[in-house]
């Protein structure tokens, strides 16, 4: 088809609420584009020849090839060439830091903004979920049982794309609701569980069998999983404790790590009035971390009517470690960043409640093992800041409920599964892991592209056994 | 979803039920707890496994109706179906190679002690069970106890029922009547266990405590049931629920357990005023 290509410099805006108006829903933020935008957009992709963005995309999905089809407003085609390599695009839509993948190096992008590739991915799965065929076909099955642990981004991805080859899979999901970090970390502001929910029921429909309410470790362990006739499992269990800072008064009331507030929040839906699980609904919120967790975590409190809201980072507005837009976002909404400052101390009136934060200054010294520069307080520099509630969001530690039932399963010291290389294969034989489980707190997609990896060696393992 | 195959009325707020729950009847040890959801939109809340029937493929839960998630657990009856029940859950207790062992049950904790004493017993190890209630009518599991105890006292704050007193006037007496145990092992309210600690403390007695903080997943994600033990954060659902109670913490425990009283008590409220307005019209 022919078109003429749109050669603005800029990507088409992405429409959103207004932020004043959002920061009291928790509706979605970004509303999509309109079949007008997307083609429009999609006729800034050049098809160059080279297409660096595939190469920096974890699952590999052949973005121009998409586009293309997208750019000639045939967005059924464009949607099945997605899923010949992601299990969720509306969620790798939303949530992948495109900034730091395939946008990145996008050619567009060297004079001007890249072509807006997240935004269009995010369309396409839209459309189809609106307008397209609802059914997925189910593939004839090869009769071979595989296990996949946790139905997170990596479970979830692995298990589509065993279905896809032919296997019976079975997630066991330690929750009452399967989508994992989907469902009951990232807020439906950014994410709507309408959307997770109707990519676990293509899974279902391709005949993936979901059991919620399984704590594998627990109930059942991986060993008897293999007596009971599965011949590989995948471990995608996620991330795991969360870590507090070690300081004093960590444990006074309305001092929550990110993973609970963000638990009770989306997964117990207690920003609803008529919702049984509560949260305190703080006034003044301190949130300590910079990724993307911490971003959703205030977010969240300005949400629940808190009327200030602070970002508590220790290093500076460059190094933060969330996706760009989420912080723009996060400063249209009002939320305060107070950057190159720490907590020391968490202070609580009598009856255990927070009602301070005492901070310290930092600068950035010479650079650490991360690359980044390391972080040194600033000597004098404490003041206080008020709070009736904080947030912790400065990582997790791997779960121990698989490896200490796993006999043979190594992990490294930080309780992290070893694997192999990227196949997935873990010390043991036909038991693969991916995701946060193996890496420690990362992204969406990078799990996802894990699950996909390791769902492509348990195919050719399974082969040629 | 899971089947109620028995329920019984123990007391007047205190209810046991028997659930069919083969895998995790099959796995279950005594300390350990399951998370239940009664209904699609109910709470998450752990209880400890009161009992157990690896052949029948039966989990007994044993809880008093507190709030809004125990009172909706309570309205469901036999043959109908608890929405979420999944367990096992935490750190068995540790029990092997005790000879001699006072095992402390307060209230609706003795369901919890039970268990406890039952697998002390099984091994062989002497037990003495101390019991405490109320009042003579919330007295529970008096039968159970007898079975699998070499010696039971039951203590009632008005002396209604067995010797008047608290679990601790007992304990100090077996002890200062020469009763060495290996181990205490305490279950019930926090300030039962913080005086229970408190007295063998004084007698140097390894004292073993169940803790029961709010929690969400139960499954080492959420951080909600931390403590402090020893100085050290802990969570009481992958590290415990059982900790040394020398080195627990139960004043930061007793706070945090408190932390969302309020809005409870503004919720009955309002479900109360709701009912009074419905009798007015």
């Amino acid at each position: 088809m022919e078109f003429t290509r749109n050669m603005d410099p800029k990507k088409c805006p992405m429409p959103c609420q207004e932020p004043d108006v959002r920061n009291k829903n928790f509706y979605e933020v970004a509303l999509g584009y309109t079949e007008e935008m997307a083609i429009n957009e999609a006729r800034r992709c050049l098809n160059c020849k080279n297409k660096p963005c595939v190469s920096k995309c974890p699952v590999g999905i052949d973005i121009p090839a998409f586009i293309a089809k997208v750019a000639e407003g045939d967005f059924e085609a464009a949607y099945n060439v997605l899923t010949r390599y992601t299990s969720l695009p509306a969620v790798c839509g939303r949530v992948c830091p495109q900034e730091v993948q395939c946008e990145s190096v996008c050619v567009r992008g060297i004079k001007g903004e890249s072509v807006g590739i997240g935004r269009l991915e995010r369309f396409v799965a839209d459309w189809h979920r609106n307008n397209g065929k609802k059914i997925a076909a189910k593939v004839e099955t090869n009769g071979k049982k595989v296990a996949v642990i946790g139905s997170g981004p990596a479970g979830l991805t692995a298990a589509g794309d065993l279905a896809k080859k032919g296997y019976a899979v079975t997630v066991f999901e330690a929750l009452h609701l399967a989508g994992g970090v989907l469902v009951y970390g990232i807020p439906e502001f950014r994410l709507p569980k309408d959307i997770v929910k109707a990519e676990i029921e293509n899974l279902k429909a391709l005949g993936v069998e979901i059991n919620t309410n399984m704590v594998i470790g627990k109930i059942l362990t991986i060993d008897e999983l293999m007596e009971m006739g599965y011949e590989a499992v995948f471990i995608g269990s996620g991330a795991g404790l969360p870590r507090f800072m070690g300081i004093p008064g960590e444990s006074l009331n309305g001092v929550y790590s990110a993973n609970e507030f963000l638990t009770r929040i989306n997964l117990m839906k207690a920003y609803k009035d008529d919702s049984k699980t509560p949260v305190r609904h703080g006034k003044k919120v301190a949130v300590v971390g910079g990724g993307n967790v911490a971003m959703d975590a205030a977010r969240c409190a300005k949400r629940l009517g808190a009327e200030e809201v602070y970002i508590v980072y220790r290093r500076s507005m460059d190094e933060l470690p969330a996706r760009k837009e989420e912080v723009e976002h996060a400063e249209e909404e009002g939320i305060v960043f107070k950057t190159l400052v720490n907590p020391i101390e968490v202070f609580g009136d009598e009856n255990g409640n927070v009602k301070g934060l005492r901070c310290i200054k930092m600068e950035l010294g010479e650079p650490d093992e991360s690359g980044r520069r390391r972080p040194v307080e600033v000597q004098g520099s404490e003041f206080d800041l008020e709070v009736d509630c904080m947030i912790m969001s400065i990582g997790t530690s791997p779960n121990p409920l698989i490896r200490s039932t796993t006999p043979g399963l190594e992990t490294n010291k930080r309780g992290c599964i070893i694997t192999k290389d990227e196949s997935g294969l873990t010390s043991r034989t036909a038991v693969y892991a991916g995701g946060d489980a193996v890496t420690g707190a990362a992204t969406v997609i990078l799990a996802m592209g894990a699950g996909k990896n390791a769902a492509t060696a348990i195919d050719e393992y399974l082969k040629n056994k | 979803m899971t089947k109620i195959l028995k329920k019984q009325i123990l007391n007047p707020t205190v209810t046991k039920m028997v659930v069919e729950a083969p895998l995790i009847a099959k796995k279950a040890e005594p300390g350990q707890f399951i998370i239940f959801r009664a209904k699609e939109d109910s709470e998450r809340v752990p209880l400890t496994i009161a009992d157990y029937d690896r052949n029948a493929g039966t989990v007994t839960i044993i809880f008093q109706i507190v709030g809004q998630a125990t009172t909706e657990l309570n309205s469901l009856n036999e043959g109908e179906y608890i929405h979420d029940f999944v367990g096992p859950l935490g750190t068995p207790s540790k029990v092997e190679g005790l000879k001699k062992v006072a095992v402390i049950g307060g209230g609706v904790g003795s369901a919890i002690a039970y268990p406890v004493a039952k697998k002390l017993n099984e091994l062989g190890a002497e037990v003495h069970s101390i019991v405490g209630f109320r009042n003579k009518d919330l007295v529970i599991l008096e039968d159970e106890f007898k079975t699998v105890s070499d010696k039971l006292l039951i203590m009632t704050d008005d002396g209604s029922y067995g010797a008047k007193g608290l679990v601790t006037n007992a304990l100090k007496e077996l002890i200062e009547q020469g009763n060495t145990y290996d181990e205490v092992i305490a279950i019930g309210p926090l300030i039962m266990m913080k005086f229970v600690c408190q007295l063998t403390k004084e007698y140097g007695i390894k004292t073993t405590v169940s803790m029961n903080p709010i929690m969400i997943d139960g499954t080492g994600m959420c951080g909600g049931c931390r403590l402090t033990v020893g100085g050290e954060t802990k969570f009481a659902c992958v590290d415990g629920p059982d900790f040394d109670g020398h080195l627990v913490d139960f004043d930061e425990a007793m706070k945090r357990g408190a932390i969302y009283r309020d809005t409870e008590t503004k919720k009955r409220e309002e479900a109360c005023n709701l009912l009074k307005k419905g009798e007015g019209n």
